[in-house]
């Protein structure tokens, strides 16, 4: 058996003459939180849909737990359950009759869906219409419909979308749970750094359909370093302090100065020196790099 | 074979609140209802007829058969083989449906066959309640002649055939609304078919029998051509059946071929 809950060789997808997935390869480890990130229409949701099928690949390009997906189609399907997109619900149907309609189709017992309405919070509005949910409430449901085969691999594309923060950390706290205590693997799209943080053991990062890094998430705090950003009065002098005690400027603009973040104590050396010599220091901090510089950082190194 | 009955339960699960599906129920009801209520109500008028009881049954029948089978029974078929995928495409469902451990196929027969069976369903209940509500009938108003001839034969040959005839329409109007998501393009085609399929029928086109469009209707005017003759002997595989049988099968095939060369987006 394969160590990979996801694989990928070299995989290319087309939206006509347009590519949209290009050479990826994606390896995806059993029992991870894999955070698939990327901005928006960088071909993750494509790459997801390929994952399910939905989209045709070419023989021998995706293995899902090690068995080629076109050859396995059901047996693959059937480890995987899935968000895609917005939440797809019957919205004449209320939210247990949709997660019902589920179980028939995966010929499972129909208590299975009360169970799964209150892992999500939904047991109050069983009996609501689907169609009449809010998108936080779509969101749970869709879910709950992913969850509800018990599959060993999970494909969330988005899911924390439309939910306020409590939401959020219940969607968090339920991924590590699954992960944790019952051995699944969960892949997990994002456009935000920051989300994918938070849980990722794994992170992958695709952009115009290329992956541009895959690795742990040490490996990728590694690559994003914060900096130190110092807001002062006067850029020019604070410039000459700082070089000349060895920071790396990063940037200088408009009275804001970058530096490469060294740890704390460094920090406050450059803050009592730039008071010393008469620089009026406004603010200092740590900044992450947002997802945007890190990309630059990446695909420049690359 | 366990795939297509979990998904064909599963249609039937979905659609069970849909206009769609009570169409199948309630039209009959209506059409049958208001026919009987006439006879009801205006049986001194029909008494006067002396009809004797093949010939009643004959009028009686053919009063819902008429509407029906030309004009009521094809837009059934479009707005149910409409419904049947729409309820898909609306909830844009179609991606979760090809994600779940089922083969493609047993997916998109059972749609079929559930459109199928509303069909069925519909067309046994206009059989059905014809023949009930003549007994009815017979029994609110003793001097009907509907007690002195059994139409079960007869009615089940006629429906018989109408159910075979709509099945090409069925198999179009299927794949249409298969591929387009909205409703106009289906409609419009199936109107304009229905519309072609009526006239060129009734001007008895010698290549009418071609259209699937125009087998409900040569189907009833061969039924009512059985005046003369033992209404019994109506032949059900005629020429047009055959068509009709011919493009169902072949779309049915081809509609699977559309489906699983298809990206779902």
């Amino acid at each position: 058996m394969s160590r990979f809950a996801i694989e990928t060789v070299g995989l290319n997808h087309q939206f006509g003459s347009q590519a949209v997935v290009k050479n990826l390869s994606l390896q995806v480890p059993k029992g991870s939180i894999y955070g698939f990130l990327g901005p928006n229409g960088a071909g993750k949701t494509t790459t997801i849909k390929i994952l399910l099928n939905l989209l045709q690949s070419p023989a021998d390009t995706v293995f899902i737990f090690g068995k080629e997906l076109n050859n396995n189609r059901t047996a693959c399907l059937k480890q995987m359950g899935s968000l895609v997109e917005q939440p797809a619900i019957y919205a004449h149907l209320t939210g247990k009759e949709n997660l019902i309609n589920r179980c028939i189709l995966l010929g499972i017992n129909k208590n299975k869906a009360s169970e799964m309405l209150a892992l999500v919070g939904l047991t109050d509005a069983a009996n609501k219409k689907a169609g009449k949910y809010s998108l936080g409430m779509k969101q749970r449901l869709g879910i709950a419909l992913a969850l509800i085969g018990d599959p060993e691999l999970l494909l969330l594309d988005e899911p924390t979308n439309g939910l306020d923060p409590n939401g959020i950390i219940e969607i968090r706290n339920l991924m590590l749970e699954l992960t944790s205590k019952h051995g699944k693997t969960i892949l997990v799209s994002s456009h935000l750094l920051a989300e994918i943080e938070r849980t990722a053991t794994h992170v992958g990062i695709i952009n115009k359909g290329a992956l541009l890094f895959q690795g742990t998430i040490n490996e990728l705090h590694e690559l994003s370093k914060p900096s130190i950003k110092i807001e002062v009065d006067d850029q020019a002098a604070a410039v000459n302090i700082l070089s000349g005690n060895g920071a790396e400027i990063l940037s200088e603009e408009s009275g804001r100065i970058h530096i490469n973040y060294t740890g704390k104590a460094e920090m406050g050396n450059y803050n009592s020196l730039l008071v010393k010599n008469g620089v009026t220091v406004y603010s200092i901090g740590t900044e992450k790099k947002d997802l945007e510089n890190l990309f630059l950082d990446i695909t420049s190194k690359g | 074979m366990r795939s297509l009955y979990i998904s064909f339960i599963s249609e039937f699960y979905k659609s069970r609140k849909t206009l769609a599906f009570w169409a199948a129920i309630i039209l009959p009801l209506v059409i049958c209802g208001l026919i009987a209520f006439g006879y009801y109500t205006s049986s001194a008028k029909i008494l006067k007829y002396n009809y004797p009881g093949m010939m009643l049954w004959f009028q009686y029948s053919s009063a819902a058969l008429g509407v029906m089978g030309m004009l009521i029974l094809p837009f059934y078929v479009m707005f149910m083989a409409f419904s049947v995928n729409n309820i898909e495409h609306k909830n844009d469902t179609w991606k979760t449906l090809f994600s779940q451990p089922l083969n493609k196929f047993s997916i998109y027969a059972a749609k079929y066959l559930y459109a199928l069976v509303l069909l069925l369903l519909c067309i046994f209940l206009f059989a059905f309640l014809t023949y009930t509500s003549g007994y009815l009938l017979q029994f609110l108003v003793p001097k009907y002649t509907f007690a002195d001839y059994d139409p079960a034969i007869i009615l089940s040959r006629f429906y018989g055939k109408l159910f075979l005839a709509s099945l090409g329409i069925l198999s179009i109007q299927f794949i249409l609304s298969l591929i387009w998501s909205d409703f106009l393009k289906p409609m419009g085609i199936g109107f304009i078919g229905t519309i072609a399929g009526i006239i060129t029928a009734n001007v008895g086109w010698k290549y009418a029998f071609l259209i699937p469009y125009s087998a409900p209707t040569l189907a009833l005017r061969a039924a009512s051509g059985t005046k003369n003759g033992r209404p019994e002997d109506l032949p059900i595989f005629t020429q047009d059946i055959w068509v009709s049988l011919a493009y169902a099968g072949v779309l049915f095939v081809a509609g699977y071929f559309i489906l699983s060369k298809r990206n779902i987006k």
